[in-house]
């Protein structure tokens, strides 16, 4: 066995008796809501589909204003960790707790609704909405969402106020992530590098806190992908946190600040991106040795 | 408006296919891009086109005399009549399948409710056939629609949390349930002490009489004898300008919530639901509410159809009439109600009343014989070149080559213009105009 790794909790249920670190005891992580800078904590989640285990007791946190990239080879249990956040899936076991509340379970609208907002492996644009309406569609508590507040004379006034300041919300978004000349495509007629950008800039219309994002660099040519990633610093420095689920090992590596390795729906290792590099059971998996 | 100018500014994005999308393919497609500058015109345009069409159909069966004009008008009241049902319940299932794509082929059902809910509240409680409280007529509208909605909201509970094609075997069902329950005796009349209700059961149930009715009777203001057409014409034709006002009402109400946040919310559900949740919207509410305001759409639809007529018994309601409205909505287009419109309009007047006109138009100018009783009779006269058999078996039959018409229609429009004829716009949902403010609708392309 290697030695352990330097930094926070091992998982693995082979090293079970753990150093008490901080935020460990149950009782205290129960009693005291979690202090804010750790905004994403998941705790021994588990999820299985019929008799294959996807998640077995991953715990894991994200601390606040960091990219936070979560990696694994094919069938790690990434995605699936990530569709239990988000309300995909309802876990078996575990808990998730967003900004100290517990989110186990809830909705996926419920859980947007916290600021805690993802996006999908594989761009899931609304195809036959032009870019606009996209973006139009994400802001949380629009009130013209209420039937009765869009349709009578009364109310449309406060509605048709709203729409102009998240219209003007809207272009100031599309220039960021400079897609603006696509407004008025249909998103289903975009590359799907630019599916990408639309994702991430819908996404970032909710003003969320917290920003899942699932492989947003698969299938997006060099160009756009250097765009996309300074955009996710940028908003980084912003104060914006992100958690990045990702295949790419070389992406991670450059631009996070803490790695999150998973191997057969368990975390393997966690820590700064050098450490990582060189862990020894981190390379077996990716090499696939695991019979070693 | 808006609408108009993003589907004329930018072809391209229309039905998704770039390389066919730069220019008209078709003199058809020319044709349509043309008319679209105005939703109101389009509309006119394809209306107008039907009353020429029957203008030469009505001619050339009754030939030009003295009773022209009265069947003219009268065919045309007929045709507008059915342009304003259809329409009206085309609307409706735009909003449900157009822009939340949700499947309902219950139509008919909550149609039924809507008249038969009238009808408990409003029909005289000493009528020949059913029994009613003799409410006054709004009541009873309202009541109508609110019925409708309630059992929209009851098939929805469970069904709206299933996939889109349990939705649809939910709805079938229950409008066959409707149906079949309204069909049967137990319910024909029920007595609670000196309340009267009852649906009348298989042999229908009376009406109360439409408002403008009142006009045409002894002492109204319009108790006269019309030149050239008969009263009853003028009547049914003072109701269908009814219709056309609620058709007008529903038009601006569906608009109004397609271009807001909340239509944008159903669009965005018919695209991909999860994406929706997402981003926060609790699209179990959003569902709920579009599948009641639809029911109670199409439950006005019903009372303003049958039951308009006078009397109104179950048999009206089978399954064949929510197919009529499906293929309404698929001629149009699915997802633009402008295109609700014109597809009821193309509907009644091509595929439905078209071509019963025409056959009965060629069965008297052909005087053709009385029709061969089977297939092979039809066809055999074919050998010695005699057709007229064949011809004399077709004009009997045309109701059964309506379905035949109808399904070549389907499949040739699935084919070569899957979007309907409107269908390939794009009805901004939003509610101010989306182009960078202060630009004034520039965009740097």
């Amino acid at each position: 066995m290697s030695e352990p790794e330097t930094n926070v909790p091992e998982d693995a249920d082979v090293e079970a008796p753990d150093e008490p670190e901080t935020q460990d005891s149950p009782v205290e992580q129960q009693a005291a809501s979690v202090p804010a800078e750790i905004p994403l904590r998941v705790r021994n989640l588990r999820k299985t589909f019929g008799g294959i285990v996807a998640v077995d007791d991953a715990s894991f946190e994200v601390e606040a204003g960091t990219i936070t990239g979560l990696i694994g080879p094919n069938g790690a249990g990434k995605s699936t960790t990530f569709n239990c956040i988000a309300g995909a899936h309802t876990p078996d076991s575990g808990t998730v707790q967003f900004q100290g509340e517990e989110i186990t379970g809830l909705r996926p609208d419920a859980i947007a609704n916290r600021g805690l907002v993802r996006t999908f492996q594989i761009a899931r644009e609304l195809a036959e909405m032009t870019v606009l309406e996209n973006l139009m569609l994400a802001p949380r508590g629009q009130v013209g969402e209420q039937l009765w507040k869009s349709v009578t004379p009364v109310a449309r006034g406060d509605v048709i106020e709203q729409e102009a300041e998240i219209r003007d919300r809207v272009w100031e978004t599309l220039d960021f992530f400079e897609i603006d000349h696509l407004a008025h495509q249909e998103a289903g007629t975009l590359s799907g590098g630019q599916r990408k950008l639309l994702e991430m800039a819908r996404a970032m219309m909710t003003d969320p806190d917290m920003l899942l994002l699932d492989e947003p660099l698969a299938g997006v040519n060099p160009t756009l992908e250097e765009k996309l990633l300074d955009r996710i610093h940028e908003l980084r420095e912003q104060g914006y946190t992100f958690l990045l689920v990702e295949h790419d090992m070389d992406v991670i590596m450059e631009n996070c600040e803490h790695v999150i390795v998973m191997h057969q729906g368990s975390v393997l290792a966690e820590g700064p991106p050098e450490e990582i590099r060189s862990n020894e059971r981190v390379v077996e998996a990716y090499l696939g040795e695991d019979e070693l | 408006m808006s609408a108009a100018t993003d589907a004329g500014g930018d072809p391209a994005a229309d039905g998704g296919d770039p390389a066919e999308g730069e220019e008209p393919a078709t003199v058809t497609d020319a044709v349509v891009g043309a008319l679209q500058e105005s939703d109101l015109r389009i509309v006119g345009a394809t209306m107008l086109a039907m009353y020429l069409l029957f203008l030469v159909l009505t001619v050339a069966s009754e030939g030009i005399g003295p009773r022209t004009v009265n069947a003219l008008v009268s065919t045309w009241v007929r045709l507008t009549f059915l342009f304003a049902a259809y329409s009206t319940l085309a609307l409706a299932l735009n909003l449900h399948w157009g822009y939340t794509g949700l499947f309902n082929i219950g139509v008919a059902g909550f149609m039924a409710m809507g008249v038969y809910g009238m009808a408990l509240l409003s029909t005289s409680p000493d009528a020949v056939s059913g029994m009613g409280l003799g409410l006054p007529l709004p009541i009873g509208v309202v009541g109508g629609m609110t019925l409708a909605a309630v059992v929209g909201l009851l098939a929805a509970l469970p069904a709206l949390r299933l996939r889109a094609d349990y939705l649809a075997i939910v709805t079938l069902g229950l409008s066959e349930i409707i149906r079949l329950t309204l069909n049967s005796a137990t319910l024909s009349s029920w007595t609670v002490s000196t309340f009267g209700f009852g649906t009348g059961g298989g042999s229908g149930l009376d009406l109360p009489d439409t408002p403008t009715d009142a006009l045409f009777a002894a002492g109204g203001p319009l108790d006269m004898t019309f030149p050239l057409v008969q009263t009853s014409v003028v009547r049914r034709a003072a109701w269908v300008v009814v219709m056309a006002v609620f058709v007008l009402l529903v038009y601006w109400l569906l608009r109004r919530v397609g271009n807001s946040p909340f239509g944008r919310v159903l669009k965005a559900i018919r695209e991909d639901e999860l994406v929706a949740q997402s981003l926060g919207k609790d699209t179990r509410w959003f569902k709920i509410k579009v599948f009641m305001l639809g029911c109670a759409l199409m439950g006005l639809g019903g009372i303003l159809w049958q039951g308009s007529q006078g009397f109104v018994s179950p048999n009206s309601f089978r399954p064949i009439v929510t197919f009529y409205v499906f293929v309404a909505v698929i001629v149009g287009g699915s997802g633009s109600n402008t295109g609700s419109i014109v597809g009821s309009i193309l509907f009644v007047g091509l595929l439905f009343e078209g071509p019963r006109t025409i056959g009965s138009i060629l069965g008297n100018a052909l005087e053709l014989g009385g029709s061969p009783g089977t297939f092979p009779a039809a066809v055999a006269p074919l050998g010695s070149l005699d057709p007229m058999p064949l011809l004399a078996y077709a004009v009997g039959n045309i109701s059964a080559f309506r379905f035949i018409l109808l399904g070549v229609v389907l499949v040739l429009l699935m084919q070569h213009r899957p979007e309907g004829v409107l269908g390939h716009r794009t009805e901004t949902a939003a509610a101010v105009d989306l182009h960078r403010s202060g630009s004034g609708g520039e965009t740097d392309e």
